[in-house]
């Protein structure tokens, strides 16, 4: 055995550990800027012993600019009241701290990008999935205003426990959907890990002749890539089932390539996805959504909610085009390396899984909140 | 190949330490303070007496739904339970206030009954005032006082005129007052300046949050 095939076979387990570390690095760096750690409460939480460490830089100007235009808006909201006109302003800011305040925690970015890792996801999926995770969240927020507040004069306080009540579900959603991916994508890991390590006790497995005919196959296939994304999505409920299928061969004869797991999962997936990220409404606009009830000026904040849903989905979406194109880049590597690399992305789909449930869990416990709901 | 890797998972790696220091979220609630330290005739700090008072927003959002008289107005009465949950919730948080008598940490007692919110109904503000005693009165040569949230929820600032006052104190003893840098025009305006891979050490969001109150009785 030459030197040079040592190194072609030490290689492949050096980049599938870089691979999957740099992968999971993401998701957890978005998952972790998507929570301040800590818990639900009144006018704060139980807090690190330390003081916040300084937020320099580029965060620290994003964080600054939330604040400056959330400031903005009672002001707006008031001038709104006497000058019809101000009203664009009004809705130019919400725009605007929209874009912002995405930018910080919450709206789900860490489970969106977790999600569409682990599930495969197209950027046309990727980014339907930020924007109508963001109108739900606003259409919740001000079903909750609008009702709890406008109809039911109720207070800041059952406000709060109806938002408790929907966090609570809306992470057990997230956790759902976590197990249920660490299922297909575990079955389908521990499958295709099986296949390579037993070749001869499954028969037509994965042989070195197969290896190479597979690489040249990979290859051919990443030349067509971007091409094949319509056509992947296209075939996105043909394949759903397939992918099940695969998973659930423990053992199978054959390798899946990756085509066949990479089903999206079809469009009520996708659904519960958005359902389970875009449930939860965004404190800041239901503060919003109340000062302008009070000022008699509710359509105005219900506009402003959905102008700062799309400002959120558009930064959501950039975050989330971040992910399908490290998820791109991994299969890059993943594909000229046939059997290996596949398992690499199989690994990657694996742990971005568990990041889900983590994110969940985390979420559900009160450890990760994506913003302190003002309870009172 | 292998060094691009690696340069990406150290990139991955920096993008999570970055993130996580910037963990938390930006204000929503925003609290201008007006504080008094009061001595006892022996010259002993008994205690804090805090007026605060919210932002718009959040006290719009908080006095949401609750029954009032006159409506757009509320009454201390009306507003006792509102007052309540808040002086019990901020237990949890020590009340957002932090002392040190000659350098070191002193404790505070629970507030002390006769706590209550007022409405201003021209700018739509509560205030909440309440008393925090200290668990035992002390004579300090150098009294610090501190008024913030760690995790820079709530945004606490002094307010722009008389921000404390020393009820009895001896006539020797000398107030200063520390202003948190704040996110003033000047601030993001420094900000908005940087490029977006340079960090200006001169800037220390969120440690220089601090409302700092200094007393020294030589």
């Amino acid at each position: 055995m030459s030197v040079k095939s040592v190194a072609a076979r030490r290689r492949p387990v050096v980049h599938i550990v870089l691979l999957v570390t740099v992968i999971a690095g993401l998701l957890f760096a978005v998952g972790a800027f998507d929570g301040a750690f800590a818990q639900a409460g009144p006018f704060g939480a139980p807090r690190p012993q330390a003081p916040p460490p300084p937020a320099g830089g580029v965060l620290g100007w994003i964080f600054a600019k939330q604040a400056e235009f959330y400031r903005q808006f009672s002001s707006l909201i008031r001038a709104a009241k006497a000058d019809g006109s101000a009203a664009w302003s009004l809705f130019g800011l919400a725009f605007l701290y929209g874009v912002f305040h995405a930018a910080g925690p919450g709206h789900g970015k860490a489970v969106i990008s977790s999600y569409i890792v682990a599930n495969n996801e197209t950027w046309t999926r990727g980014v339907i999935l930020s924007f109508a995770s963001a109108l739900l969240q606003a259409l919740v927020a001000v079903a909750i205003v609008g009702v709890a507040a406008a109809l039911l004069n109720a207070t800041a306080a059952t406000m709060g426990r109806a938002v408790n009540i929907i966090e609570i579900v809306s992470y057990s959603l997230i956790i759902l959907i976590g197990v249920r991916l660490l299922w297909v994508k575990g079955r389908a890991f521990v499958a295709l890990l099986w296949t390579l390590h037993r070749p001869a006790a499954v028969g037509a497995a994965v042989t070195p002749r197969q290896h190479a005919a597979q690489r040249d196959h990979g290859h051919h296939d990443h030349g067509h890539h971007h091409d094949h994304q319509h056509h992947d999505h296209a075939h996105a409920q043909h394949h759903h089932h397939h992918a099940h299928d695969d998973a659930s061969a423990w053992g199978h004869a054959h390798a899946p390539e990756p085509e066949e797991l990479s089903g999206p999962g079809g469009w009520s997936r996708g659904l519960s996805a958005i359902v389970a990220v875009g449930l939860r409404p965004c404190s800041g606009a239901i503060l919003v959504l109340v000062f302008a009830l009070a000022q008699g000026l509710f359509w105005a904040g219900v506009v402003s909610t959905f102008v700062m849903a799309i400002g959120t989905a558009i930064t959501v979406a950039v975050i989330a085009s971040i992910a399908v194109g490290a998820r791109a880049w991994a299969q890059h590597f993943a594909q000229a390396r046939s059997g290996y690399g596949m398992l690499a992305m199989r690994g990657i789909e694996v742990a971005a899984s568990v990041l889900i449930i983590a994110f969940g869990a985390l979420l559900l416990t009160g450890y990760m909140v994506s913003e302190r709901m003002v309870g009172i | 190949m292998i060094h691009r890797i690696s340069i990406c998972a150290l990139a991955a790696c920096a993008g999570l330490a970055m993130a996580t220091a910037a963990a938390h979220a930006h204000p929503h609630v925003w609290v201008t303070v007006k504080s008094e330290l009061v001595y006892a005739p022996d010259g002993t700090v008994t205690g804090v007496r805090h007026a605060w008072t919210f932002d718009d927003m959040f006290s719009t959002f908080a006095t949401q739904g609750i029954e009032a008289k006159k409506k757009g107005e509320f009454t201390r009465e009306e507003l006792a339970p509102l007052a309540e949950v808040n002086v019990s919730s901020l237990k949890e948080y020590d009340y957002f206030t932090y002392a040190k008598a000659n350098g070191q940490k002193v404790e505070f007692n629970d507030p002390l009954e006769g706590y209550y919110l007022d409405f201003n109904p021209k700018d739509t503000v509560l205030t909440l005032h309440f008393t925090l005693p200290l668990k035992a009165p002390v004579k300090a040569k150098e009294l610090a006082l501190e008024v913030y949230d760690r995790e820079f929820f709530v945004d606490f600032s002094f307010a722009e005129k008389d921000p404390v006052r020393l009820v009895g104190a001896p006539a020797q003893c000398k107030l200063s007052i520390g202003r948190p840098q704040g996110m003033s025009t000047a601030l993001t305006q420094q900000l908005s300046q940087l490029g977006p891979n340079q960090r200006d050490p001169s800037l220390t969001i969120g440690v220089e949050y601090a409302n700092k109150i200094s007393v020294k009785c030589p």
